[in-house]
């Protein structure tokens, strides 16, 4: 126990600043009013689906959650349930085999919900594209109000879309 | 030539790994498996393809690993009746490859074998074959019915809970089907194939330098390792080999992967026992060596850094000390975390005995990688085959025998002390020179086989080019699908709170198997 104490004092606290949201990463105009999404910036449940991702996007969603980005401390924390969830959080390319589960549980997750779109695939299909197994981008499938491009993105850049959509560009 | 371990004509294929390729007709294609099991040898893919447009029907291709060397076995099949005997019964792990390559391409076990689909869900009709050359790529059905026969068990107090294919954490998708009495594991049922986005079509007809990128991206998280078995597919088709410099940045590059992988999973094991100061350890660690890789190489998880012909980043003399010093002081804090790890009783009490895979069951399935060397199989491509770099670097294997969670947690530290050792070695002695050369054109229908040791386990790339210098049929081959099924018998008679430990133990592939 001792050692194990001393290792958290000797770490100290690594959690740098969180970024700042880009408008630019909307992909369509905000659909909620400034009320909501005041509440949803103190406590926000985020439920994440892999939708046919091959696994690089996860890592980064992972990565999130280590003491440098750490997530919580801005109010938000993963739903296990996407009937807890505020905001559904999604990589792609949607395969043909999860496209019915993620219409599913896009519809279990109740209203006012926010939707980013995570990854080059996530926004476009990516090197997979669209096919006979591949629905291709996100949008194709469900509404997404912001899309984060990368292969993946960084950390950083997941939480500036997460940030993105629950900020309130028409109040400021 | 003979192959030293079978009365057997063989033709050498050119490359990195000792690889030989032969011909038989279905009717020996039993005979050949039970004389390789006889011999030890295993099973490391199974696939098919389409060669109509040669008129030479279908085939079915084996891959099995030799003590001297892979043996790619082609199995011609008539157009009219594409029929094979199956060998699952020889080689456990065939079944799943079996019935994927009757959904994509028609080609099927004779009857006595399993015929249930895996990788058709409803996204294509039955009787439509993805992977047949006829067959255009952006042909869309209307998504139909998926029903697929799970095992029904039955009895006082036992009953089933699904979960998936969304998942509560951050997972891949994927079905299991448990059936339970009070909170103990009865039977595990796996049902893949949700994350199918048609990898192997996409890669038909692709340049070979393309296909790097895809390659790269059949499962991220071991990018370094699918890139690699690509390159030397590609290198191995086209008769070039890469300059020292490049197949000794590979190793580093392959390495780091390593550890990033295992870090992370040592910090997830922590967590799915309650200590989540292991995992914000453990994922702190990762990250410094994540964004050290995005300094040295451009990116986080070395995606693209190896290109068919070398690598696409030098390191150089000042970053080289960097990334020495860096791993120096990972190194150090992986030390204390072992022993906090092993003195932490409520980690070790849910540890050991958890999700055991006895070395027999692992040996008769063909478990492979990081699992099996948890459950005494101390196999390793790198220590095997001593591939380049690895030949003069003298790697050692891993190995625990009790094939638990904390055999697997413990192979995992073995694993990133090793790698580390293995770094200390190639770092400072990088051969000087080019880190690419030009890669000539390969002729039409030339072969080759990639074979990396990724973290995982075993990937493996065959490849077959067309006019063009294209892809005529590329097949990727994850260990997971070898180790899917054997996580099946390690959660029996396990409690329910134990599954997400046990799966993390093993950490498989979703993507890699569904293609």
């Amino acid at each position: 126990m001792y050692q194990l104490l001393k290792q958290v004092a000797e770490t100290g606290i690594v959690t740098e600043r969180p970024p700042q949201p880009d408008e630019a990463l909307r992909t369509i105009e905000q659909r909620l009013g400034g009320a909501i999404l005041a509440h949803f910036g103190r406590a926000l449940a985020i439920r994440h689906i892999d939708a046919g991702s091959c696994n690089g996007c996860e890592l980064e969603i992972h990565a999130m959650n280590s003491p440098y980005y750490n997530l919580e401390r801005l109010g938000m924390r993963f739903a296990a349930s996407p009937r807890h969830a505020d905001l559904l959080l999604v990589t792609g390319p949607v395969s043909r085999n999860m496209q019915v589960a993620l219409r599913r549980t896009w519809e279990a997750t109740p209203d006012p919900k926010l939707v980013v779109a995570i990854g080059d695939c996530g926004c476009s299909g990516g090197i997979f594209g669209e096919s006979y197994a591949s629905c291709g981008r996100v949008s194709n499938v469900i509404p997404v109000d912001v899309a984060v491009p990368g292969c993946p993105p960084a950390p950083i850049a997941i939480m500036q879309g997460i940030l993105t959509a629950i900020s309130d560009a028409r109040g400021r | 030539m003979r192959l030293s371990e079978l009365p057997l004509e063989v033709e050498a294929l050119p490359g990195a790994m000792p690889a030989f390729r032969v011909t038989i007709p279905a009717t020996e294609l039993r005979e050949l498996c039970e004389q390789a099991r006889a011999r030890k040898a295993r099973l490391v893919a199974l696939w098919g393809s389409d060669e109509t447009r040669r008129g030479d029907g279908y085939a079915l291709h084996l891959a099995l690993a030799f003590p001297s060397g892979l043996l790619w076995t082609e199995v011609p099949l008539p157009e009219a009746e594409p029929v094979y005997p199956g060998v699952a019964d020889i080689y456990p792990a065939a079944n799943r490859m079996q019935r994927a390559t009757a959904d994509l391409l028609g080609i099927a076990p004779s009857a006595d074998a399993d015929q249930r689909k895996w990788l058709r869900h409803g996204a294509w009709p039955e009787g439509v074959f993805p992977l047949r050359k006829d067959f255009d790529a952006a042909h869309r059905s209307e998504p139909g019915e998926d029903r697929y026969p799970f095992v029904p068990v039955e009895g006082e107090g036992v009953h089933e809970i699904p979960v998936g294919p969304v998942h509560a954490g951050t997972i891949e998708p994927g079905h299991f089907r448990f059936s339970i009495v009070g909170e103990k594991i009865l039977r595990l049922e796996e049902r893949l194939g949700y994350k199918h986005k048609g990898i192997e079509k996409r890669f038909e007809g692709m340049s070979l330098e393309e296909g790097a990128k895809l390659a790269g991206r059949v499962s991220g998280d071991s990018a370094v390792a699918y890139a690699w078995a690509y390159a030397m597919a590609v290198e191995g088709a086209a008769g070039c080999e890469p300059p020292a410099r490049a197949l000794a940045l590979r190793g580093v590059l392959l390495e780091l992967e390593r550890i990033a992988n295992h870090l992370g999973d040592l910090g997830y094991l922590g967590n799915d026992v309650a200590l989540s100061f292991g995992f914000f350890q453990f994922w702190r660690l990762k990250e410094d060596l994540l964004r050290t890789n995005a300094r040295l190489f451009g990116h986080r998880y070395l995606m693209d850094a190896i290109v068919p012909g070398g690598v696409a980043t030098d390191l150089e003399q000042h970053k080289a000390d960097e990334l020495l010093e860096h791993l120096a002081n990972i190194e150090c804090e992986v030390v204390t975390l072992r022993s906090i790890y092993d003195e932490h009783a409520g980690t070790q009490d849910r540890f050991i005995m958890t999700g055991q895979v006895l070395p027999e069951l692992a040996e008769r399935m063909g478990l492979t990688g990081l699992a099996a060397r948890a459950s005494g199989i101390a196999r390793d491509l790198r220590v095997d085959y001593a591939f380049p770099p690895y030949r003069a670097l003298d790697p050692r294997a891993a190995s625990h025998t009790r094939g638990d969670v904390a055999a697997r947690a413990s192979v995992r530290f073995d694993e990133v002390f090793e790698s580390m050792r293995l770094l200390r070695s190639l770092v400072p002695q990088l051969p000087a020179g080019e880190i690419r050369y030009p890669l000539e054109e390969p002729a039409p229908g030339a072969r080759g086989v990639g074979w990396v040791e990724g973290w995982r386990g075993e990937v493996f790339v065959a490849l077959e080019t067309e006019e063009g210098g294209r892809v005529h049929r590329l097949h990727p081959h994850d260990p997971s699908w070898q180790n899917w099924p054997l996580l099946e018998h390690a959660v029996h008679n396990n409690i329910i709170p134990d599954f997400p430990l046990i799966n993390k133990s093993f950490n498989l592939s979703y993507s890699g198997v569904d293609l």
